[in-house]
């Protein structure tokens, strides 16, 4: 089976509040795909329909074959799941919150014990075993959490925000692990509000916004869809917009104001800087691309296009 | 589609209660001292002090009336507070739930074991109680044995009857209302001072209700060898409330958990 994640035409109220507005789209077995979008957009309420947590309004999920409504048991038994809020066990020690999460998925004692202490090991954690979940800084946790994840070697691991919170270096340990999970062809379902993260983890992703789907691919052509290849970055040069723009139309394919910035999407970054230069333009960047372009362009607002 | 009524339960109910029971190996020193000093109070104050002032109750030395009783509230205020904090704290500040949620488990199980083992920490509070009253020579009968299993069933009711409070009431101020509403009425009104026959005639009904009225007859008769078939009637009624308050807590739980 090709699809291990199937969403059709998926539906989410709590209460006549609609939080996800029908949306569709697959993951495919081994690789790593994203649900990026800004608060609020509905991204914690797609992947815990998902993981069988919270009921599905209207619409249709299947995870390896099985809907998430008749099958609940088997497809959790087969997936791990690591939620946005930090939900490890403070009244046992890491060890502890492992071996008694392997109870949930019927893994013997000794079993749970052996694979909980290989676990530690890969998060770096063996020292920390025999303390308390508080003792752990934020990190730690994180690491934690997502070693509790796997405690049932899932098939898919889906991640909700598995690196907010965590300083830039404890991310890039969290991202090498992540890495080398799809790299033994464990599927990953993550959610995450860091563009770079995205970029760097995301075989293909979508963007929420406001319950719908505003925009789905590859991370690197999303970016040369919608913006190209570079920014030219306009700082404060939300006032004079209108003059920048009308004099550099020739040079550039797109524009967008954010707050007091302008962005600019050049034909060729150079020339364009050349000449804003000439029009005594005042500090600008001329830099490559992101993801984070793309999201600004899609949820941000003062959206224009030529 | 799952009917969102009826219980959905499985054997994962016993890693719920394994997993409190880990938590209560390192801790049992501490949160059971607390609970023994309360009924011994009791019986120091009302039994000995009081009981010098007041004639002997159906046919027993005021003493031993009441120490049977005191088994039973023990047994009462363990599940209580095991299932109204105890379990509030797990679900909403520690999302103890959530996680297990996560796994193969059902908020069913999660609960369902919460409350089992509110009804075991009944039978242990209980028990205790009775061997501090036996050490005291307040038991009279061999039929004191089987008071145990009479706790797990009554703490079983009690947790029940305080998950309904959560499912109903989710807040952790509201648990003080609980205890000054429910716990406590039943504490005092259900025949463990005085015989509920001294009540006023609505208020007798009431207590008839009282699972804890119930669980003192039991408990009284057990521990002081005057046992009847009367016995059996409020066992089946123990049994009828713990079959009505765990489905009803289970609904009222998962409305909260499952959104
Ligand atoms: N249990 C709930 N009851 C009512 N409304 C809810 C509930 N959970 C989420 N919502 C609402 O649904 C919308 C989407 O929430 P969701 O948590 O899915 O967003 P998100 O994309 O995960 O956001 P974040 O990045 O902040 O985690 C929000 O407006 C939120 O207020
Ligand atoms: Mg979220």
């Amino acid at each position: 089976m090709d699809n291990v994640i199937e969403v059709h035409n998926l539906v989410k109220k709590y209460n006549g509040f609609t939080a996800v507005a029908g949306i569709n789209f697959q993951v495919r077995r081994g690789e790593c795909f994203g649900i990026l979008g800004p608060n609020g957009a509905g991204k914690s309420s797609t992947v815990k329909m998902i993981y069988c947590f919270s009921p599905v309004t209207a619409g249709e999920i299947t995870v390896l074959g099985m809907d998430v409504l008749s099958r609940p048991r088997e497809i959790k038994a087969r997936m791990g799941v690591v939620a946005q809020e930090n939900n490890l066990d403070p009244d046992l020690t890491a060890l502890q919150n492992l071996v008694s999460y392997a109870g949930f998925y019927r893994i013997s004692s000794a079993e749970a014990r052996e694979r909980a202490l290989e676990l530690l090991g890969v998060f770096g954690l063996e020292e920390w075993s025999n303390h308390k979940v508080d003792d752990l800084s934020g990190g730690m946790k994180r690491k934690l959490t997502i070693a509790r994840g796997l405690i049932n070697r899932p098939e898919v691991l889906i991640l909700d925000e598995p690196t907010t919170g965590l300083d830039p270096q404890a991310r890039h340990v969290v991202w090498q692990q992540l890495n080398s999970l799809r790299e033994r062809g464990v599927t990953l379902l993550l959610t995450t509000h860091y563009l770079d993260e995205a970029q760097h983890l995301c075989d293909r992703l979508i963007i929420m916004h406001r319950g719908t789907i505003v925009e789905e691919g590859a991370p690197g052509k999303l970016v040369e869809r919608h913006i190209g290849a570079e920014v030219v970055e306009v700082v404060k040069g939300a006032g004079a917009a209108t003059e920048i723009v009308a004099s550099s139309k020739d040079f550039i394919k797109g524009h967008l104001v954010v707050g007091d910035n302008l962005y600019l999407y050049p034909l060729d970054g150079r020339e364009l800087v050349r000449l804003l230069g000439q029009l005594g333009v005042g500090r600008l960047y001329l830099r490559p691309a992101t993801l984070e372009d793309v999201f600004l362009k899609l949820t941000g607002r003062g959206l224009v296009e030529e | 589609m799952i009917q969102p009524f009826l219980p959905d339960v499985s054997e994962l109910v016993c890693q719920v209660f394994k997993r409190n029971f880990t938590v209560f190996r390192r801790t049992w020193m501490v949160s059971m001292s607390f609970n023994f000093v309360e009924p011994l109070l009791y019986l120091a104050a009302m039994g000995v002090g009081l009981g010098s002032y007041v004639r002997p109750m159906e046919g027993l030395p005021y003493l031993n009336f009441i120490a049977p009783g005191l088994t039973v509230t023990s047994a009462m205020f363990a599940a209580a507070y095991e299932c109204t904090y105890g379990s509030f704290i797990r679900m909403e500040f520690q999302k103890i739930y959530n996680a297990i949620i996560a796994t193969p488990a059902s908020a069913d199980d999660v609960v369902l074991g919460d409350m089992l083992w509110g009804g075991f920490k009944s039978l242990l509070y209980g028990t205790v109680i009775l061997l501090v009253i036996l050490a005291l020579g307040l038991v009279r009968s061999p039929w004191a044995l089987l008071t145990p299993p009479v706790f797990l069933l009554a703490g079983i009711t009690f947790a029940a009857m305080s998950m309904v409070w959560v499912g109903l009431v989710p807040s952790i101020d509201s648990f003080n209302y609980f205890f000054s509403l429910v716990v406590t009425p039943l504490f005092l009104l259900s025949g463990v001072f005085f015989p509920v026959d001294d009540l006023a005639p609505a208020m007798r009904a009431a207590a008839w209700l009282s699972p804890l009225y119930h669980s003192v007859r039991v408990a009284r008769g057990m521990i002081n060898g005057s046992v009847g078939t009367y016995i059996l009637a409020d066992i089946l009624w123990l049994a009828v409330l713990a079959l009505l308050l765990v489905p009803l807590a289970l609904y009222l739980m998962r409305r909260l958990l499952i959104k």
